[in-house]
């Protein structure tokens, strides 16, 4: 167990000096670059003319199904990582892999019915 | 718990981080322009402009940064740290040489792997959405969709290996390796990636920063370092991308004489990888927004469910 945190620990470290470099990055560049506003500068850019109303501007989201169907089958997906783990191994076998068709087959028939569905077509 | 060898590790992750990616920025500049009949930038450093990049990086640090009146300020700054830290995460995981070869090897390696990586797209949505810029905003979206379409068979193709080895550790996946497995989840290395490639934005699959339709997507409104980092980002994933191909599905360190050059081999394949990335990307015309998605739900999807069919069949038969 001492082995398994200490992995991370030094996972966690990494994390560390990669803050750190972002930071001096920033502090550096932050010494090095001229600091000259003007009002057209900050403007927000739209291709040389004045920008046309807010910035968060309205769009169709045309593919919120398609995170509908992500979210199932991520979840999903997940537990097939602990079972990849285990199924060859001695007192498993065939069986184990028989139940995970069934569960991959559960989500096949899902995808196919979306398919169906007209779910995955754009428009 | 040594500190110096750790103190070693750490660093040596950092140059690798900070080196690799240039390589294979240079190389980029060049192998584009040979096969679009050009030379490339000859004069930076002298011979064949190898210093460019290096030029490029002076550059972005004197310029301005520029943080656009409308923008989410916090966030819209924060948001190149957040593309680029993960990349360095996932680095220190990958192994490279046999026998403790590895910055730091964790124990669901596969798992840990392709979750940090997941994180580094949150750099392009924050962007996105922070510039309070239309062409921004759609890039953000655009990238959001992509990640969920293309996170999956990733997933189910990095599944299928783990079935293989019997365990989510990268090192334990190596150890496990045989030369036939290269054939055996050829489907799998495809689908991984493709699928790979999408999630960094790479031609074909670059949509989401389609210069041609929204200027540069998330990344429009960055100037200067900020923007370098994004670019930094984008290679630094070419070089994660390709070495987690080579050690899931082309055997990492494995070949002759592995015990001393095995090193040398996962660079190689790494390489080679790389090389195709940046083939793909003079050669593929890009695909439309729906098009991307319908190649990940109708393509890869049932591929990468084939090969995971196909792995637990033969695993089990060989039993």
């Amino acid at each position: 167990m001492p082995d398994y945190f200490h992995g991370y620990s030094v996972v966690g470290l990494v994390a560390v000096v990669g803050v750190c470099f972002v930071a001096v990055a920033f502090g550096a560049g932050r010494l090095l670059r001229p600091v000259v506003p003007t009002r057209e500068k900050m403007l927000t850019y739209e291709c040389g003319v004045d920008p046309v109303g807010d910035g968060w501007a309205h769009t169709q989201v045309r593919y919120y199904v398609y995170a509908f169907l992500y979210v199932i089958f991520a979840v999903d997906s997940v537990f097939l990582f602990p079972w990849a783990t285990v199924f060859a191994a001695p007192g498993y076998g065939a069986t184990t892999l028989v139940e995970m068709f069934v569960f991959l087959g559960f989500l096949t028939v899902g995808l196919l019915y979306a398919w169906k569905k007209g779910v995955l077509e754009w428009t | 718990m040594d500190v110096l060898d750790v103190a070693l590790r750490l660093v040596a992750v950092l140059v690798a981080f900070l080196t690799l990616p240039l390589l294979v920025g240079q190389t980029e500049h060049k192998v584009m322009a040979h096969m679009q009949g050009r030379v490339g930038p000859m004069y930076a450093g002298g011979f064949h402009g190898w210093a460019q990049l290096v030029a490029d990086g002076v550059k972005f640090a004197q310029k301005e940064d520029i943080v656009p009146d409308g923008a989410d300020r916090r966030v819209f700054q924060l948001a190149p740290a957040v593309a680029l830290i993960p990349y360095l995460l996932v680095l220190v995981a990958i192994p490279f040489a046999p026998d403790g070869g590895v910055g730091q090897a964790v124990d669901a390696g596969i798992f840990f792997v392709l979750a940090v990586m997941g994180v580094g797209v949150l750099g392009s949505l924050m962007g996105g959405w922070a510039s309070a810029n239309k062409f921004s905003l759609l890039g953000g979206l655009r990238t959001g969709a992509q990640l969920m379409a293309y996170e999956l068979p990733m997933l189910l193709a990095a599944a299928s290996v783990a079935m293989a080895a019997g365990t989510a550790s990268l090192t334990g996946i190596l150890d496990a390796f045989e030369w036939w497995w290269v054939p055996w989840q050829i489907i799998g290395a495809l689908v991984f990636f493709t699928a790979g490639l999408a999630e960094l934005q790479r031609p074909p699959f670059d949509a989401p920063v389609a210069d041609s339709e929204i200027i540069f997507g998330a990344y429009t409104e960055y100037t200067g370092l900020r923007f370098a980092f994004f670019l930094l980002a984008e290679y630094a994933g070419i070089v994660v991308l390709c070495a987690l191909t080579t050690v899931l599905f082309l055997g990492g360190w494995h070949g002759p004489f592995a015990a001393d050059l095995g090193w040398v081999w996962t660079l190689l394949k790494t390489s080679v990888l790389a090389f195709v990335v940046i083939w793909l990307r003079v050669s593929y015309p890009r695909l439309r927004e729906d098009q991307i998605q319908r190649v990940a739900w109708t393509g890869l999807v049932p591929l990468a469910l084939l090969q995971i069919a196909l792995t637990g069949v033969v695993k089990v038969v060989i039993q």
